[in-house]
């Protein structure tokens, strides 16, 4: 009994700051529609800050201002990012805008590295809170019984902000419905950029209260992001009581899992989302999301029509030109192509899923890493030879994805999104810890191809032949009645369904046809490299290919595989140099502002407008 | 419209892959250096620090075979499949005649295995990963730095020398935990068959939940607890297991605990009394490793992490490897490393004909404190020929070549 009550409480005092960065991620998410990827960036800021202050504040009182400190600071940062970089995206595509954060997150990380040091540092102690209580005989550190108490007052005082005062009132009425706010004469910009500043100083102070606990380091941005972000969507995005309950559960079952069941601790959070989103498809206290609010801002989608003359000549002067690289281009150039061809079909098979689907797939390297490692298992246990595990990895691929997808599209929205990154995280760690059959990190190595294609070149023209070849099927049932279908199931499910389309049934067939091909991209990639380790599975993967096709153009066909062939040159250059990260998203912030339809989307604009282009149609 | 800008985007970066940038300084010996500069920023820069200290120092003497020796260095992101793509460019673009680096196990077995098939010589200067010689391993990819088995055979060694018998271990959760946690069990078992393991804690790596962990292992009552935990991780543990009192009557291992990247950010709270693998910098001031710290010191106003040192060794080696080959063919240079003999800052090392292994050791002493910080006291530097499986088992881990 004694045992359980200083368990309960450990797990109490660790749901404290994740409740902070937690809650202000919802209340952004609430009111703006924002995924900000960058919160966590923000946490590690606080911590950062936090740590700076504390040294140069004594005392009992330096410590607590510091705190309080470093979510002003952050707050105040938080308005600086709004304001730059969001603000001139609010009227761009569905989720845009996580891809700016994401630009955020990268310059962010430099920056800190800047101006720190790569060091990790310790946090300071509180004053006069080192040591024990000892409460039922166990003991428990003085600042976690200090975080407990804390931290339910800040939850009220949040409570009372939201529904006792006139902000509150107009949040509320925002995360509703902020159009009608705004027409009822609310300056929605003021609102927008209060909500985020107030939601960065919360995970500021998050990162400054966990600094007696740990510290600060570079890659705590990255680690707290997994867990807030399954409290935010367990909880109900955009509520408060949800995002405190689920940080509880959240914490208290991780305290009891790591007892009882150590090897958990890659897994559990994932499997209580999982199970919370089958029961309750909104979160513990989310509200059903209202269908259109923001599917449809921006200019509607212009119809898509089969390319011209003109077009396809120019493609297929470029494809000869590709096809004569072995002769004028050195080996390096082939190795390169070859990675970028393989990612650029990774990234045009998420693309008729979120492009022509509107289906946001937080998790398609699902499939993209699961291609490779059925191949790699194939080859590692079955000794199958090189062409049957070809064959069989995109097929199993595509079965993994049919099974997810039957799960996740009974929910819709970003729910339907953190349902697949769930499902990716799940096979991640599945992956990871088989260790027995996957090689765990350790990964799975000599998966090599046949002699016949063993050489660069061989394997350069395989590559060409299968990523242009899937590039071009994707298109073609782009333009199939199947393709036409899943259109019309995007824009209005109601209508498709009234005309005889099933809905359900195509959207499945979709997302099979979008897993079966990236893992043929999967299959590509591991026979390339040799190799495959658990990082082909991981969140980062799927981001790739997510923010390569917001970036070339959600709304156009061919975004996906310019915005994949363009984004992989620029990061090839871009590593050879030391703040290559700096740059990297300031050049995605730069493309986000600039071109908020996608490179593809903007240039065509552009070209319409010049005369160069017809209207009327998109290639 | 589209595909116009798809292609020249893609024309444009093979052009620009095409292109030949380093056709000048033709007249050096380049070697191609891979790692994390990025992510693991604070493990790779003493590591970068280490090897262009020796590189100036091998320049000034003249070179290697008659030519001065470059390092190109690239950044992989910690990312396997970029690594492979870097190594390619490095051996066919830059013209280097060899690869080493890489810290992440991961990184180096994919590197590992390209070099093998491609035929590249690959040193691994710092990667832990025991399958990267043995069960993984093949004749193109050398290891230099004692690998996970040998670091907890020291730790099972002086283990087994105490009179306790219920043991407890927390590991990150991931293969360079486990393959420590099974070394040390398999050595201690050895050296002392009565031991018993009455827990295993297996947090996610840098997502401890330290109380949790701490009340775990309390509950369990061990009378030793082996650490594998590192980084971040290793100081929230050792922040709450001290709070809870969870060490004190204990004896405590830490796996690479001792290493100034993981004692120094403890800063006066660093643990006293636990038996760690290290680095005592401050302590060495005879022999090789002592003039190594001495000029360190003098070129750097910092002091040498065990990144640094394992950096000058990998030039060293590098170096020597050079000098017996006569040459810079692979083959010729992949012969040399058999065997070779290399006077290091450790003393003298060998690479392991029969696995590519090189003997190179570890500092294993106790943890205390000293002006508030941490440092490890009554060290002693132990060998690492002597904590490897005998040969017979070794061929048995190795694949056929």
């Amino acid at each position: 009994m004694e045992f359980f009550v200083a368990q309960l409480l450990t797990g109490l005092a660790n749901a404290s700051s994740l409740f902070l960065v937690a809650c202000g991620l919802s209340l952004i998410f609430g009111v703006t529609r924002i995924v900000n990827f960058a919160h966590g960036s923000l946490y590690m800021l606080g911590a950062y800050i936090g740590y700076t202050l504390m040294q140069n504040l004594p005392g009992a009182v330096g410590f607590w201002g510091s705190i309080l400190l470093a979510g002003i600071a952050v707050g105040i940062i938080g308005v600086l990012v709004e304001v730059l970089v969001l603000r001139p995206v609010y009227r761009a595509p569905e989720l845009f805008q996580l891809v700016a954060t994401f630009g955020v997150i990268l310059v962010i990380q430099d920056l800190t590295l800047i101006i720190w040091g790569p060091e990790d540092l310790l946090g300071p102690r509180a004053p006069g809170l080192r040591g024990v209580y000892r409460i039922m005989g166990e003991p428990i550190p003085k600042y976690d019984i200090v975080l407990l108490v804390i931290t339910p007052f800040i939850a009220l005082a949040l409570w009372y902000l939201i529904t006792q005062t006139r902000v509150g009132v107009l949040v509320r009425a925002a995360t509703q419905d902020r159009e009608m706010v705004g027409a009822l004469g609310v300056n929605q910009a003021v609102l927008f950029t209060g909500v985020f500043a107030l939601g960065s100083a919360l995970a500021g102070l998050g990162g400054a209260l966990q600094l007696p606990k740990g510290g600060a380091d570079l890659l705590m941005d990255f680690h707290i992001l997994a867990p807030v972000f399954v409290v935010v969507v367990i909880g109900g995005m955009g509520s408060l009581p949800g995002a405190y309950l689920a940080a509880v559960i959240i914490s208290v079952l991780n305290v009891f899992g790591v007892t009882y069941l150590p090897q958990s601790t890659l897994v559990l959070m994932f499997v209580v989302m999982v199970v919370v989103l089958m029961i309750r498809p909104y979160g513990l206290f989310g509200r059903e999301e209202v269908a259109g609010e923001h599917g449809q801002v921006g200019e509607p989608e212009l119809p898509i029509k089969p390319a011209s003359n003109s077009v396809r000549m120019i493609v297929m002067a470029g494809l000869a030109l590709l096809a004569l690289l072995p002769v004028f281009g050195s080996s390096f150039a082939m190795v390169l192509t070859t990675d970028i061809l393989i990612f650029c079909l990774f990234a045009a098979s998420l693309h008729f899923l979120l492009g022509l689907g509107g289906l946001v797939s937080f998790g398609h390297a699902a499939y993209y890493g699961g291609g490779a490692y059925i191949a790699a298992l194939l080859v590692t246990h079955a000794n199958s030879p090189m062409e049957i595990a070809f064959l069989l990895a995109p097929l199993g691929a595509g079965l993994a994805a049919l099974a997810i997808g039957w799960v996740c599209l009974r929910l819709t929205g970003v729910y339907f999104a953190m349902l697949t990154l769930a499902f990716a995280q799940l096979l991640w760690s599945l992956v990871f810890q088989w260790g027995s059959v996957t090689g765990g990190d350790d990964g799975l190595v000599n998966i090599w191809p046949s002699d016949w294609l063993n050489s660069t070149t061989a394997y350069f023209y395989f590559a060409l032949l299968f990523s242009v070849g899937g590039i071009l099927v994707l298109r073609h049932v782009a333009h199939s009645p199947f393709g036409y279908a899943l259109r019309a199931a995007r824009d209005s499910k109601r209508q498709a369904e009234s005309t005889g389309i099933n809905t359900q049934k195509v959207q499945l067939l979709a997302f099979g046809f979008a897993g079966f091909m990236g893992g043929l991209a999967g299959t590509l990639f591991v026979f390339s490299k040799g190799s495959v380790f658990p990082n082909e599975l991981e969140i980062a993967r799927s981001f790739d290919a997510l923010i390569v096709v917001f970036l070339g153009g959600v709304k156009t066909l061919a975004g996906g595989v310019a915005g994949a062939a363009f984004f992989k040159g620029v990061e090839d250059l871009l590593t050879r140099f030391e703040y290559w990260r700096l740059v990297m998203g300031l050049l995605i912030i730069f493309v986000v502002i600039v071109a908020p339809q996608g490179i593809v989307g903007s240039i065509r604009k552009a070209a319409i407008r010049l005369n160069i282009l017809k209207q009327g149609g998109q290639t | 419209m589209q595909r116009k800008t798809f292609l020249r985007a893609m024309i444009a970066s093979a052009a620009l892959a095409a292109m030949p940038l380093a056709t000048w300084a033709q007249d050096t010996i380049k070697i191609g250096e891979i790692n994390h500069y990025k992510r693991l920023a604070a493990f790779a820069g003493p590591y970068k620090q280490g090897i262009e200290l020796a590189l100036e120092e091998t320049n000034a003497a003249g070179g290697v075979l008659g030519k001065p020796l470059e390092f190109i260095f690239r950044d992989d992101q910690g990312e396997p499949g970029e690594a492979v793509k870097i190594a390619e460019e490095l051996m066919t673009r830059d013209g280097a005649v060899m690869l080493t680096g890489t810290i992440l196990s991961n990184v180096g077995l994919a590197i590992s295995s390209f070099a093998g098939e491609k035929g590249y010589v690959y040193l691994a200067s710092e990667p832990l990963a025991d399958s990267l010689v043995w069960g993984a391993g093949n004749k193109y990819t050398f290891r230099l730095r004692s690998s996970t088995f040998m670091q907890a055979a020291m730790l099972a060694e002086a283990a087994a020398k105490t009179d306790a018998k219920r043991f407890a271990t927390i590991a990150p959760n991931y293969a360079y935990g486990k393959d420590a946690v099974a070394a040390f069990k398999e050595n201690l078992l050895k050296l002392k068959p009565d031991a018993e393991f009455v827990a295993e804690q297996w947090p996610a790596l840098f997502k401890i939940d330290a109380g949790a962990e701490v009340q775990a292992l309390e509950r369990a009552k061990p009378d030793a607890i082996y650490n594998v935990t590192f980084g971040p991780d290793l100081a929230k543990f050792v922040r709450d297991g001290t709070d809870r009192g969870l060490f004190e009557g204990r004896d405590v291992y830490g796996l690479l605990s001792g290493e100034p990247e993981y004692l120094d950010p403890l800063g006066d709270e660093a643990p006293e009394g636990w038996t760690v693998t290290g680095f005592p910098w401050y302590d060495l001031s005879d022999g090789p490793a002592g003039e190594f710290v001495a000029a360190y010191q003098a070129r750097y106003d910092d002091y040498p992490r065990l990144g640094s040192i394992v950096g000058y060794m990998t030039v060293q080696s590098i170096v020597a490897a050079l000098e017996k080959a006569g040459s810079t063919e692979t083959e010729a240079i992949r012969e040399a490393f058999e065997g070779l003999q290399v006077a290091s800052a450790m003393g003298g090392i060998e690479f392991r004909a029969i696995d590519n292994q090189s003997t190179m050791g570890a500092y294993v002493g106790t943890t205390a404190l000293q002006d508030g910080k941490g440092v490890m006291i009554n060290w002693e530097y132990k060998d690492g020929a002597n904590y490897l499986p005998t040969d017979e088992e070794v061929l048995k881990l190795r694949p056929a070549e």
